[in-house]
């Protein structure tokens, strides 16, 4: 038996159920991995430096890396900020031969700042198990390669959903979220860059 | 948003197309299918109440063994590997997944007037993850491969020179099992908290528990790298060849100490602050009134929870480092004591000017107030730099941190779960056979550990496998083995009253105890879908502030599983997720990744080629499944 | 000092042996003087606490079997609790200062109780499981190496510098002063001075593997007349023993596995991986403070030290029983 009740109601049918940016919980989910991995490069961070008081040269008993590999691909993750921002401005417009063209270039900057980060790690000019500092770098630059990589199959599966039939509004706005973790790998490149590469160099 | 006039509501057949639409799939392969908060934070919950017996057993091996002087019912392989284990099972495997993880992902989305709990695949693949951590360690120590050098490991010991062969490995593995649980938890109880209120809400009607978790989860977001780096680390010295903590290549042992504290400080914080939210939680509905002093004690909260981060050096008085930054950690160790107390003199008040009614869990209550504060106030005495040179790595510390484990965590566990069995089973418990365990386990627990401070002031140091006569340590030592039979016998009768209360108790009805948040709004045990009215909220009580004509929520469809979206700050309503619905891939990502970090610690080439099959099945777990992304596609609605 | 007495007798706890109390040295007496003051504020805290709570409790207690009404906001009564609290939170926190201030004064006063004038300079090297125990000099024969028993004089400044062999250890003479690790890796210098003299037990106080529980020492506090004695006779080569049996002794000694880790200086064992045993005889314990320096003790040991410290680094030695009591023999010459 159902009992009629009368009950104020608050009606929420009309709310969207596709929505962009910090007001999806997707948004908000990459922010908390953002948080976590932030927080375990602070600290590989601050162990470099820490690691740097216990000895009176640096880098002990080895050239500073190599240069080049590591400007060059930094300058190309930060154009790369680019056409991810580009593929964030769109998704929410529900372009999709523009949301797919923005992922392919996405993609394609991975897959010269993957070669080019192979390139680095041959030019380190220290091997992880020579000393503390080898084992600091290559765990830092392993750790960001790791986001590289990872990053990138997601932008890859993510172009691939949008040639499914199964795509639909919800996807675009996860394109939007991948995005917002693009920036956070071109930003730790940048202060990774700039700790093996600069302060090898200037400090 | 507008509130409509009244309207006749509950149409026919609501209760059951929910049921229909939310319910979750039977057999032996739909129970690891099993996505809803209920059955996943149930088995938190027996998991870890399961290591926690399996630690106890460790802890009484170990009393027996120091019961007497040169005792040899153990050698000291066997005596180190159990008291590494007994302290690893409890912080990893029992008091995280019993008090933040088993709690918070069964009582969090209730009281919230949710659903379901945020990103529910995550949250089961938590689960498997945190068993098989559980698995790898305990296997190992089955194997004679169990950890042998402390909960905590220091290097060198634990380096690849001093300890060879896989048990400290297996440790460290365990850590990083158990930690990407802990993450994974904390990201799918914050976004709930901050987005899947109930409409009206607001951050300042949150109750208390859901302000701690959300603290908590944050916690574990910033303390959980650290040990997840502090562990890497280990294992790639052990295993590959890295200097991290090698003296002789520039490697440093104290950095291992730091980075472990950095995060092992927070972490019994995210083991306590859950007991000091079953303290809000139960005080309020026993005193039976509004709990004293809402905001100091949110802001106490909350702070608690950021100095956590700032006293970690307290562990490490005695390495020599310089006086100055000695004394600022006494400042920040004292200085973390205010909070703490700022809750103490709130729920004190709370008590004096309420009708206190002393049921059961209230009886746990006092129990903590009884011997947590022991434990807070030696820990007074180890906040100051001098005393602590004496009693640091003694029985005296081992005192403290069981005074404010035990009483910090487990006595308010045990409150909790006289509290919510109720909820998850619909039945109570028994209330003798409830004090009997009490009265058991209170007495049997003081018996034991009070000892041990005279211990540590008398000079007996931690993790020794015996000791020699002359030192007269044999008196104290037999004393505090003789509480280990009160205390497990007080554990037995809990665990036969369950069994006996799940069969036959009082059967409980919506609200046995007249509770004012919002868990308490549906039948016991929840139904799949948890309210058949999604609630909204008019005060900090929800229940005991609810309007004559409290609005629900309308409008969510019952043929599809909609969930309400709020505003993380005022909770008005914002949008409409789908809920993912049951699903085999986090098990089957959990069963890869799982191969890939135990085959990880035997060759570091597991990591490349695990990563295609973990790549594959997190795409799969991903991908837009049946025709539920059709369907959408016809009725999404997009915000401008 | 003032709770030891009563406590101790409680408990039939003999405060004298391997304790923090007591007030054998400038630095102990500091820090249980700072113990003591701790305590009581903590005790008188815990009382007035718990009073509270059990008032608070009883006072309104209903033992209805049902769950009562929710009782009304009384925001203005609370308001006025809220004075209650607010004091009570202010007087914790002067509480608390007085502590922190108390602790750097006293932590000064440990870290600086001593002069720094002609202190007794001792190097202590951490071992799986015992403690190299080296009084340093310029001139290579005036040092002293010892092990396990180190030997002050009372009334004047000792420091000693850390350091460890292998893993982390914890030097620790409760009677004496508190604790300071041995990281490998770090050297840290830690003062104390004796006041009374005796003999006072210390113990590894840092988990350092399997005999962790048998890494003990012991510290000798003697005039500065006997200390110098004492010192000048471990200055000394081991001479050539006349006794035949200790000179059959030596023989063994010599030609077994012995020499592959300990010294004996005036012989050719010079392998510094176990104690140095150039005067054994002259300490009171064998096998960091674990067996007393008997014949009997010193047989089992050799013949099998892996029965009484599993997994030591010493091997077992079955050496036939005519070797064995004539390498015993030989040892208790090394006075």
């Amino acid at each position: 038996m159902e009992r009629l009740r009368q009950r104020p109601v608050l009606d929420v049918s009309g709310l969207p159920t596709v929505v962009f940016g910090p007001a999806n919980i997707i948004w908000l989910g990459n922010l908390f991995y953002m948080l976590i991995e932030g927080t375990m490069f602070a600290l590989l961070i601050a162990s470099y430096f820490y690691l740097r008081t216990r000895v009176d040269e640096w880098p002990p008993g080895v050239h500073p890396p190599y240069l080049w590999f590591g400007v060059i691909n930094g300058i190309l993750l930060i154009i790369s900020f680019f056409p991810a921002w580009w593929v964030q401005r769109q998704a929410p417009t529900g372009d999709l031969s523009k949301v797919r063209l923005g992922l392919t270039v996405m993609v394609v900057f991975g897959v010269v700042c993957m070669v080019l980060r192979g390139y680095e790690f041959t030019a380190l000019n220290v091997g992880w198990n020579s000393n503390a500092y080898g084992s600091i770098v290559w765990t830092l630059i392993g750790l960001h390669t790791a986001h590289l990589i990872t990053e990138w199959v997601e932008t890859v599966a993510l172009l691939a959903v949008t040639f499914s039939p199964k795509m639909e509004g919800r996807k675009f706005a996860d394109i939007g979220v991948n995005s917002d973790y693009w920036y956070f790998v071109v930003i730790t490149a940048v202060l990774i860059d700039f700790v093996i590469y600069g302060t090898t160099r200037l400090l | 948003m507008a509130v409509s006039e009244p309207i006749a509501v509950a149409p026919v057949g609501a209760a059951e197309r929910l049921e229909q639409t939310w319910r979750q799939p039977p057999g032996f392969w739909g129970w690891f299918k099993n996505t809803h908060h209920t059955a996943i934070g149930v088995r938190f919950m027996v998991t870890s109440f399961i290591f926690l017996i399996l630690g106890g057993i460790l802890a009484a091996l170990m009393r027996f063994q120091l019961s007497r002087p040169e005792n040899n019912l153990m050698g000291p392989d066997f005596y180190n590997q159990t008291f590494s284990m007994h302290g690893s099972t409890m912080i990893f495997l029992f008091a995280v997944p019993m008090m933040f993880q088993g709690f918070g992902v069964y009582v969090v989305p209730l009281m919230c007037g949710a659903r379901n709990i945020a990103f529910p695949r995550l949250n089961a693949f938590s689960f498997y993850i945190y068993v098989g951590g559980g698995l790898l360690l305990w296997i190992g120590y089955l194997l004679n491969t169990g950890v042998d050098t402390g909960w905590f490991s220091y290097v060198t010991l634990s380096g690849p020179q001093f300890s060879p062969g896989k048990r400290v490995d297996f440790w460290a593995q365990m850590i990083t099992f158990t930690e990407v649980s802990a993450l994974g938890v904390a990201i799918c109880i914050a976004t709930t908290i901050l987005r899947h209120r109930a409409p009206g809400m607001t951050l300042n009607r949150m109750p208390i528990l859901l302000w701690e978790k959300l603290t908590i989860s944050m916690a574990v977001i910033f303390a959980m790298p650290a040990v997840m780096v502090v562990s890497s680390m280990l294992l790639m010295d052990r295993t590959v060849g890295t200097h991290f903590f090698n003296p002789a290549e520039g490697g440093d042992v104290l950095l291992y100490q730091h980075l472990f504290w950095f995060f092992g400080h927070p972490e019994v914080y995210i083991i306590f602050l859950p007991g000091t939210a079953i303290v809000s939680t139960t005080v309020a509905v026993f005193a039976r009134r509004h709990i004293f002093g809402y905001v100091p004690i949110v802001v106490s909260v909350v702070a608690t929870g950021f100095l956590g981060f700032s006293v970690w050096v307290h562990h490490m008085f005695a390495t020599g480092i310089p006086q100055i930054s000695e004394s600022f950690f006494t400042a920040a160790s004292l200085m973390i004591v205010v909070p703490t107390a700022v809750q103490f003199y709130c729920w004190v008040t709370t008590i004096w000017r309420g009708k206190l009614q002393m049921k059961l869990p209230m009886l746990w209550i006092y129990g903590f107030f009884f011997v947590f504060l022991i434990g807070g106030l030696s820990g007074v005495m180890l906040a100051s730099v001098p005393v602590d040179w004496q009693v640091h790595d003694t029985f005296f510390v081992v005192a403290h941190f069981h005074y404010v484990l035990i009483g910090g965590a487990l006595f308010p566990m045990f409150a909790g779960l006289y509290f919510w069995i109720p909820k998850m089973m619909g039945r109570m418990m028994d209330d003798m056979l409830g004090k009997v365990h009490f009265w058991l386990f209170f007495v049997g627990f003081n018996l034991t550990f009070f000892t041990m401070h005279f211990l540590g002031l008398h000079g007996m140091p931690r993790r020794v496998y015996t000791y020699l006569p002359e030192m007269h340590w044999g008196t104290l030592n037999a004393l505090s083995t003789s509480g280990v039979a009160l205390m497990s016998l007080g554990v037995i009768v809990f665990i036969v009253n369950f069994f006996q209360s799940r069969a036959s108790g009082e059967l409980a009805g919506d609200n046995p105890w007249a509770a004012g948040s919002l868990d308490w709004a549906t039948p016991s045990p929840p139904p799949s879908y948890n309210f058949l009215e999604p609630p909204t909220v008019n005060g900090r009580e929800a229940l005991w502030e609810a309007l004559p004509n409290q609005p629900i929520v309308g409008g969510l469809r019952d043929d599809v599983r909609e969930v309400l979206i709020t505003h993380s700050l005022d909770a008005e309503p914002e949008y409409k997720e789908e809920d993912p619905g049951p699903s085999i891939w986090p098990f089957i990502t959990s069963i890869v990744v799982g191969i890939v970090f135990v085959e990880s610690i035997f060759t570091p080439w597991a990591i490349a080629w695990g990563a295609a099959p973990v790549g594959a099945a997190l795409i799969a777990w991903m991908w837009p499944k049946g025709s539920r992304p059709l369907r959408r596609r016809v009725e999404e609605k997009w915000s401008v | 000092m003032i709770g030891v007495g009563p406590i101790a007798a409680a408990l039939l706890i003999d405060p004298g042996a391997h304790s923090m109390f007591g007030g054998a040295s400038t630095q102990a007496s500091h820090i249980e003087w700072l113990y003591w003051l701790i305590f009581w504020i903590c005790f008188v805290v815990y009382v007035l606490v718990i009073a509270a709570f059990t008032r608070a409790g009883a006072r309104n207690y209903r033992g209805d079997p049902g769950m009562l009404p929710v009782l009304p906001k009384d925001e203005a009564g609370d308001r006025r609790a809220g004075w209650f609290v607010g004091t009570a939170v202010v007087v914790t926190i002067l509480t608390l200062f007085f502590v922190l201030v108390e602790t750097v004064i006293t932590g000064k006063k440990v870290e600086s109780a001593t002069t720094s004038k002609n202190p007794v300079t001792i190097n202590v090297i951490g071992h799986q499981w015992w403690w190299e125990v080296i009084y340093p000099n310029p001139q290579a024969d005036q040092t002293v190496t010892t092990a396990n028993e180190i030997h002050v004089p009372v009334g004047k400044p000792v420091v000693i510098l850390t350091n460890s062999a292998d893993v982390i250890h914890s030097f620790w003479p409760p009677n004496i002063n508190g604790k300071r690790d041995l990281l490998p890796g770090y050297s840290s210098a830690f003062w104390f001075q004796v006041d009374k003299p005796g003999i006072y037990r210390g113990q590894c106080a840092e988990f350092c593997g399997l005999q962790h529980a048998h890494m003990g020492f012991s510290i000798i506090a003697e005039s500065p007349e006997q200390f110098a004695q004492w010192q000048q006779n471990q200055v000394k080569p081991a001479g050539d023993p006349t006794d035949p049996e200790a000179q059959r002794g030596k023989q063994v000694f010599l030609t077994h596995a012995c020499i592959m880790c300990h010294t004996v200086r005036g012989t050719d064992a010079g392998s510094r991986f176990g104690p140095d045993l150039t005067h054994l005889a002259s300490r009171q314990m064998i096998a960091a403070e674990t067996l007393p320096n008997t014949r009997g003790a010193v047989a089992g040991w050799i013949v099998d030290p892996q029965r009484i410290k599993p997994g030591t680094q010493m091997s077992p030695n079955p050496l036939a029983p005519d070797d064995l009591q004539a390498v015993i023999t030989y040892l208790q010459t090394l006075q």
